[in-house]
């Protein structure tokens, strides 16, 4: 049994970095995610791992920072909130046509614009379909609880360099601060940078003999070239689908009615399902981990079962596409979700539910 | 006498460091680009440094510069070299890190990350090339076109009641504490470029002191931005250029010369 903790969500994930042996974090304060940088500041992992920690001028400089400790071979993370990841993603377009590994944490606030510091789940589609410039994806993973805010990470670090990609943890403000029990995983060493060559022998470490000079640029002006690069790409992004992809379910095995959620509104959808239970309505969820690559595979076989979906999230409804998608219009797809920053409650879920397909 | 006898090491006057690839340079003739990649170059090779040094590619004239030296390099986003320098320098601070940048990259666009790297004192070194124009892009007003300088964005000259004034940013970053060495220099002529090439050695040497950043700005031209021939536009610097970014050391360490 690892060691426990009551933590904040945003502190659990900046722990974990220090822990999973992340070399370099780089931020600016926004709400909800300050006590990222505020925790990592407390604890000083400089004296102890030897991870850089830098308060930037912005979350413009803090993702260039990002970009530079990862071309040389370092594993960079960040964090911000929705304004600030709309600052970030010309930085994430770079990095993922650089094929640069990252972790950067959305604790998601209410949007458009400066929006309020609300929970929110209405930075779908600039996660999952781009965000950023040009043909490419980002691996996505969506947390539903403190536990999940540190055990991602691990999960995050190994996809950044199985794939050589930006990784986004896709939280919101519910989750980044409330407090929750948190089981930390053990100290792993940050790599030495003999390790850090024979891991990246692409990094920018300082030319050898014994190599030809390395090189981290996302620009190739031959079209072709640039083509083929984006085909490269395209075929990590196909890997994912077909070796990571994650979700979970519940009462699913005799589902009438699906619900299809991720995050703190799979959480508050826990509790629907019990909800409908006591009124004999049989209701399974399908908790989405990975927001891309989408459980597509198991939605489809899940609609041959189910008469009706409810795409459950705290937007004006993005997911609900990619639902919409994966069914391919074999069954009945609506969408239920507050948003601008307000929760919905497990009841508003059933009433929804019932009100769309049942009564 | 035969080439064959003229041909002899005690007869060399000029070598092309290795350090500079065989890839032709993508500058157009007369540019000052050239000669200052071969400098840097040049003082990497003397201080035997090629493994321990990583340079920044801007966006902009030389955002191919890694094609050209024969370092490890990175390719920034336009504006953003000086960030993925602090984070390099900071992670290998044994290593040598430079960014190499225009003018539209340095001083407009970057001019966050340029004034925030200089002041936290990071300790790396900027080679700013300031040519007064958008050269890649085709000739548009830069931060650093004179008064009454025509660009493609200015076509009747830089109004600077309309466009404002142009942005004398070495002296800005001059005055922050965390700036060690800032100099300005020019490689117009065989005087210029050795005084520009010992410069550039300063930097390098004074960034061993870990005491802040070096900063090395090379006054150059355009002409084919300007629309002049290369010997106008060297003419037209000096008349015009030098005047108001003046040549010389603007901050030295006070310690002994190195």
């Amino acid at each position: 049994m690892g060691e426990l903790r009551l933590m904040k969500g945003n502190e659990a994930f900046a722990e974990a970095c220090i822990r999973a042996g992340v070399d370099a974090y780089f931020g600016y304060p926004i709400t909800p995610q300050s006590e990222v940088i505020e925790y990592l500041m407390t604890e000083k992992p400089y004296e102890t791992t030897g991870m850089v920690v830098l308060q930037a001028e912005s979350e413009v400089a803090s993702i260039n920072m990002c970009y530079g400790a990862a071309g040389a071979g370092f594993l960079p993370a960040t964090s911000s909130s929705s304004p600030g990841i709309s600052l970030k993603m010309e930085g994430i377009s770079y990095m993922a046509g650089a094929e640069l590994p990252l972790i950067v944490l959305n604790v998601v606030r209410g949007g458009p614009g400066l929006g309020d510091i609300q929970p929110a789940q209405s930075d779908y589609f600039q996660a999952v379909k781009g965000g950023g410039h040009g043909d490419y994806r980002m691996y996505v993973l969506a947390p539903s609880s403190v536990q999940e805010m540190t055990d991602f990470v691990l999960i995050a670090k190994d996809i950044a360099f199985k794939y050589r990609t930006p990784v986004m943890i896709l939280s919101d403000g519910v989750i980044g601060q409330m407090m929750e029990k948190v089981e930390l995983f053990d100290y792993i060493p940050r790599r030495t940078i003999e390790e850090i060559e024979k891991q990246c022998p692409w990094a920018t470490t300082g030319k050898k003999n014994n190599r030809p000079r390395n090189i981290i640029t996302s620009l190739d002006l031959d079209q072709y070239k640039q083509e083929k690069h984006v085909r490269k790409l395209m075929e990590k992004y196909e890997r994912m689908e077909r070796e990571d992809v994650r979700y979970e379910e519940f009462n699913t095995s005799d589902a009438e009615y699906l619900i299809v959620a991720y995050g703190s509104s799979a959480r508050i959808c826990q509790k629907t399902l019990d909800l409908a239970r006591a009124e004999g309505i049989k209701l399974g969820l399908l908790r989405a981990i990975t927001l891309f690559p989408f459980p597509n595979k198991r939605l489809s076989e899940l609609a041959k079962q189910v008469k009706a979906i409810l795409a459950v999230e705290m937007s004006a409804g993005q997911m609900v596409e990619d639902v919409k998608l994966a069914v391919n219009c074999s069954v009945p797809v609506e969408h239920f979700g507050r948003t601008g920053g307000v929760i919905h409650t497990p009841t508003e879920v059933l009433e929804a539910l019932k009100s769309k397909f049942i009564n | 006498m035969e080439i064959k006898d003229i041909i002899k090491p005690e007869n060399l006057v000029y070598r092309k460091t290795p350090l500079l690839t065989d890839k032709p340079l993508s500058y157009c003739p007369g540019c000052g680009h050239g000669t200052i990649h071969r400098l840097i170059m040049e003082v990497v090779e003397e201080m035997n440094i090629q493994d321990k040094t990583i340079g920044i590619a801007p966006v902009g004239c030389s955002v191919l510069a890694y094609e050209f030296m024969d370092i490890d390099m990175q390719q920034a986003a336009h504006g953003r070299a000086t960030a993925l320098a602090t984070a390099i320098k900071r992670l290998l601070p044994d290593r040598f890190v430079f960014t190499y940048q225009g003018d539209g990259d340095l001083a407009a666009i970057g001019t966050a990350e340029t004034i925030h790297a200089c002041n936290r004192g990071e300790n790396f070194i900027i080679f700013f090339v300031n040519n007064g124009i958008y050269g890649m892009t085709g000739g548009q007003m830069a931060p650093t076109t004179l008064p009454g300088m025509k660009a493609s964005t200015c076509p009747f000259g830089r109004d600077t009641k309309i466009m404002g004034n142009p942005l004398k940013i070495t002296e800005l970053v001059a005055n922050l504490d965390g700036t060690y060495y800032v100099t300005r220099q020019a490689v117009h002529t065989p005087n210029a470029v050795r005084k520009a090439k010992k410069a550039i050695r300063n930097a390098f040497e004074y960034s061993k002191h870990n005491a802040g950043l070096c900063f090395v700005e090379f006054v150059s031209n355009c002409n084919s931005g300007w629309k002049m021939n290369a010997v106008q536009a060297n003419k037209w610097m000096e008349e015009n250029m030098f005047p108001f970014y003046p040549l010389g050391d603007i901050k030295i360490p006070k310690i002994e010369k190195v």
